[in-house]
């Protein structure tokens, strides 16, 4: 799954420390979901895209697969 | 940005939480193990009591490490996950193949339940080293 947290991220000038706080999770976490190597629960998901002001597909796309 | 919930300090104190228990366990199993014969010279009243101690501990260690699981995100509750499921295979395997061992005459010694405690601590260490690098 692709994702767009990092720009969402970055255009708000926030660290990852910062976005883990206000999503209740580690920076690690953070950090692998930017990286897409850990895939976010649908309750993180809706989190996320409550904190950006954003639809889920906004941040999230399924990619296609191979 | 409004903050959902510290992971960071909620996570830190069922840290300190789950290290504290847990070192009282030993401190009471160490107890339990030796004052009988070296403090109270076997002392039923006491030692009962000092079993007691150790049973309480045991609990209270359980109910941190509970706490400090549900409380982990998502993606730690994961590598926790995957970290102790290997850990219970591989004691499984491992203990029975060892207890077998014996039976069959490969080893001479009697099976030690702490080798097996230690061999599922040193996969329990590995297997969460290699999850955490996994997201990194």
């Amino acid at each position: 799954m692709k994702n767009r947290l990092k720009v969402l991220r970055a255009e708000r000038d926030w660290t990852q420390a910062q976005l883990a706080e206000a999503l209740g999770v580690s920076r690690q976490t953070i950090n692998a979901i930017e990286k897409g190597k850990f895939d976010p629960s649908l309750p993180l998901a809706f989190k996320a895209a409550r904190l950006f002001s954003l639809s889920i597909e906004d941040i999230f796309q399924e990619e296609p697969e191979e | 940005m409004n903050k959902a919930k510290n992971y960071t300090s909620v996570n830190k104190k069922n840290t300190k939480k789950l290290l504290f228990w847990t070192s009282t366990w030993v401190v009471s199993m160490a107890i339990a193990a030796f004052a009988p014969r070296f403090i109270w010279d076997f002392n039923t009243t006491l030692t009962i009591i000092g079993v007691l101690l150790n049973i309480a501990a045991g609990v209270g260690m359980l109910l941190a490490n509970r706490q400090y699981l549900i409380d982990l995100d998502e993606m730690q509750r994961k590598i926790m996950l995957e970290a102790m499921g290997l850990t219970l295979g591989v004691g499984l395997v491992f203990g029975l193949s060892y207890e077998l061992f014996e039976d069959i005459k490969l080893i001479n010694s009697e099976p030690e339940i702490s080798h097996v405690v230690i061999v599922m601590a040193i996969t329990y260490l590995i297997a969460n080293i290699k999850g955490q690098r996994k997201y990194q």
